[in-house]
C-alpha cells in the first residue's frame, strides 16, 4: 500500500511555515508566489473503458493547484468518467479499468498498489444530486473525520463549525446541528455536502454537476461558495451550464466523444476557442 | 397525429369500481377468516386460561394440565434460533450484497438458498437429526464428547442429542433462508448515493456497511427478522423429526436439556378424543399467539428505537 505524500511534504518549501489546515487565499511573505500555478493534476494518454466500450482516448491534460477546472461536454462524453478516475471511484463498478498515467502531486492514481481510501480521504466529492446521511448535520460534517482519526469532541465540534462556516452553511444551521440532515433544503443539503468533505481535510476537490438538481438561488449560492473555497483547494467541477463554467472556472477543458477537444483559460476559451467544435458548444449551437 | 377512440366515461367509473370492490372483498375475506378463527379459540380456551394452567406440567387428566414446560422451551428454543440465525442471516446478506462481486458462484449461492426458502421444513429436520441430534455417527450419546458439568447452564455435549440446542439450531436452519432473503432486500434498498458518498469521504467497505448501509436498513432488517421469529415459533414438524418430546415433565435448565414446544403440545393435546383437551389446546393456542406478540412488539421497539435518529 502506498500513501499519498501531502503537498506540504512532497513540494519544495523551504522558507514556508503553513499547516496543512491553515490554507490562506493569499500567499504570505516568503511563499513563493509560483504555488499558485502549480500542477495539481498531471494527464498523459489516458484511455478508460467500461468493459468493451471505451469512453476516454488518449486525454492529456494538465489541472492547476488552487484554480477551478471545468469540464463541459454534451452527456455521455466521457468527462464524469474524468472525473470519477480522479479519486477511483470508478473501481467500484464492474468491468471500468483505465491505461495511461494520472497523478496527483506526482503521485500515480492508476497504480494498482495504491491505497484507494487514503486516496479518496484525500480528494472530496461532491455528487449531482445531494446525498446527505440520513443522520443529524453534525454526524454528517462529522462522518469523515470520524473515519479516519480519534478525536476529542471539543476538537471535533470545532472541525464541524470550520467546516460548516467554510461551505456558508453555519449561520442557517447552528441552532440545529442535531437535527436531522434530511430535514435541509436541496440548496442546504448539497452546501452540508461539501462542509462533510472539507471536513477530511482534502487536496482536491471534485464536483460532479453539483447544481444540477438545484433551483437558481441555491445554484448562485454553491458557485459564490465555489469561488471562495478557490483559494484553499484545487477544484474541478463537471457542469452541463455553459454560463456555470464561465462563472466560477479559472480554466476549462471541452470534451466530445470521449475526446479532449481543447482546454484553456476559461475566459480565452469561450470568447476566442481555437476548435469549431469548441465554438459551436460554447454559443450553444448544439449540445 | 392519431386520436385514438374516447373510453366511455361510464365504462372507466364502472371498471373502478368493480375493481375496489373486489379488492375489498379479499381483504374482508382474510379479516373474516381471521376472526373467526379467533372468536372460537378464544371461546374454548379463555376458561381453561387459568394461573396454574400456565405453571403446570402435563397431566393425564386435562384440568390438572399445564403448560410450562411446552412455553419455557418454546421461549429457549427460539431464543437460541434468534441468536444464530439473525447474526448469519444478516452476515449472509451483507456479504452478498456488499462484498461479493458479481459470479457465477454468488448466482449459485444465490439461486440456492431462493430455492431453501421452499424446502418443506420437515427435511430441514432430517438433517438436524442426521447433523445435530447424531453428529452424522461420529460419537454416539453413550461416549460423546463433554464441556462443562452437567449442572452448569453451559453444560455441552457433542452430539447434541434431542436437547434445546439442537431444537434451536435446527429452527435457525428452517428460517435462514428468509432471514438472508430479508436482509438481501433491505440491504438493497438502501440508496447507492449513500455508498457512494459514504467512500468517497475515504471509507472502507466495512466502515461503509457499518455506518451507512447497516443503520439504513436495520428497520427493514429487523421486519424479516419478526417475520422468521414468527414462522420459528409456529414450526412443530422439524422438532417431532430430531425427536422432541410430547411429555416433559420439566424446563430446560441448560443446552442439553430434553425439552418440547408449544405447537407440538397442542398437537398432542387436539389429537385426543376428548374435548377438555380441546378447550386445553385453544387456551395453549391463545399463550403461543401472546408468545409470538411478545416477541414482535421486542422486535419493534427496536427498529423504533433504531429508526429515529433516521427520520427527517
Amino acid at each position: 500500500m502506498k500513501a499519498i505524500p501531502s503537498p506540504e511534504t512532497n513540494m519544495e518549501q523551504p522558507t514556508t511555515t503553513s499547516t496543512s489546515h491553515s490554507h490562506s487565499g493569499s500567499p504570505t511573505i516568503g511563499e513563493p508566489m509560483t504555488l499558485r500555478t502549480d500542477t495539481a493534476i498531471e494527464m498523459q494518454n489516458l484511455s478508460a473503458w467500461y468493459s468493451k466500450n471505451q469512453v476516454l482516448h488518449a486525454i492529456d491534460l494538465d489541472i492547476a493547484a488552487k484554480q477551478v477546472c471545468a469540464f463541459i461536454g454534451p452527456s455521455g462524453c466521457g468527462k464524469s468518467t474524468l472525473l470519477r478516475w480522479l479519486n477511483r471511484m470508478n473501481d467500484t463498478i464492474p468491468g471500468a479499468r483505465a491505461t495511461g498515467k494520472i497523478a496527483l502531486h506526482g503521485v500515480s492514481l492508476l497504480d494498482t498498489a495504491l491505497d484507494v481510501v487514503d486516496l479518496r480521504r484525500r480528494v472530496g466529492m461532491v455528487f449531482q444530486k445531494p446525498n446527505p446521511f440520513p443522520k443529524s448535520i453534525f454526524d454528517n460534517v462529522a462522518f469523515g473525520p470520524r473515519l479516519h482519526r480519534i478525536y476529542s469532541r471539543t476538537d471535533l465540534e470545532e472541525l464541524v463549525e470550520q467546516s460548516l462556516r467554510a461551505s456558508a452553511l453555519w449561520d442557517e444551521v447552528k441552532d440545529r446541528l442535531t437535527s436531522s440532515a434530511l430535514g435541509l433544503s436541496g440548496g442546504q443539503q448539497q452546501r452540508l455536502c461539501i462542509a462533510r468533505a472539507i471536513a477530511v481535510g482534502p487536496e482536491l476537490l471534485l464536483m460532479d454537476e453539483p447544481c444540477s438538481a438545484l433551483d437558481p438561488r441555491s445554484t448562485a449560492s454553491i458557485e459564490e461558495l465555489i469561488r471562495e473555497l478557490r483559494a484553499t483547494y484545487t477544484i474541478v467541477i463537471v457542469t452541463h451550464n455553459m454560463q456555470q463554467a464561465s462563472r466560477v472556472s479559472d480554466s476549462t477543458a471541452f470534451f466530445y466523444e470521449g475526446k479532449l477537444v481543447e482546454t484553456g483559460p476559461t475566459d480565452v476559451l469561450f470568447t476566442t476557442p481555437k476548435e469549431r467544435r469548441t465554438e459551436d458548444y460554447v454559443t450553444g449551437r448544439f449540445g | 397525429m392519431k386520436t385514438g377512440r374516447t373510453i366511455p366515461q361510464a365504462k372507466r367509473i364502472l371498471s373502478n369500481r368493480l375493481m375496489w370492490a373486489a379488492c375489498l372483498g379479499a381483504t374482508t375475506i382474510a379479516v373474516l377468516v381471521l376472526s373467526a378463527l379467533l372468536i372460537t379459540i378464544a371461546i374454548e380456551g379463555t376458561g381453561a386460561l387459568t394461573w396454574s394452567f400456565l405453571t403446570s406440567f402435563a397431566s393425564r387428566k386435562p384440568a390438572q394440565a399445564g403448560i410450562i414446560a411446552p412455553l419455557m422451551g418454546s421461549i429457549w428454543v427460539c431464543a437460541i434460533c434468534a441468536i444464530v440465525a439473525i447474526p448469519v442471516g444478516i452476515g449472509t446478506a451483507i456479504y452478498l450484497e456488499e462484498y461479493a462481486r458479481r459470479s457465477r458462484i454468488k448466482s449459485l449461492i444465490q439461486l440456492n438458498i431462493s430455492n431453501l426458502s421452499g424446502v418443506p421444513s420437515i427435511v430441514y429436520g432430517i438433517l438436524a437429526l442426521v447433523a445435530f441430534v447424531r453428529f452424522f455417527g461420529i460419537r454416539t450419546a453413550d461416549d460423546a464428547w463433554t464441556f462443562g458439568n452437567a449442572e452448569s447452564i453451559f453444560y455441552l455435549q457433542i452430539p447434541f442429542g434431542p436437547s434445546v440446542i439442537a431444537g434451536g439450531l435446527t429452527l435457525a436452519l428452517v428460517v435462514l433462508p428468509i432471514m438472508i432473503i430479508s436482509s438481501q432486500e433491505a440491504l438493497r434498498s438502501v440508496p447507492q448515493s449513500l455508498r457512494q458518498a459514504a467512500l468517497a469521504l475515504g471509507s472502507t467497505q466495512w466502515q461503509v456497511v457499518w455506518h451507512v448501509t447497516l443503520p439504513a436498513a436495520l428497520p427493514t432488517i429487523m421486519t424479516g427478522a419478526i417475520l422468521s421469529m414468527s414462522r420459528a415459533i409456529g414450526e412443530a414438524a422439524p422438532l417431532l423429526v430430531i425427536g422432541g418430546f410430547l411429555l416433559v415433565f420439566q424446563t430446560p435448565a441448560n443446552l442439553m436439556s430434553d425439552f418440547t414446544v408449544l405447537p407440538l403440545q397442542i398437537y398432542n393435546w387436539a389429537g385426543r378424543p376428548q374435548s377438555d383437551f380441546h378447550k386445553i389446546a385453544a387456551a395453549a393456542i391463545i399463550v403461543q399467539l401472546v408468545v409470538l406478540l411478545a416477541f414482535n412488539t421486542i422486535a419493534i421497539i427496536i427498529r423504533q428505537k433504531l429508526q429515529r435518529p433516521l427520520q427527517s
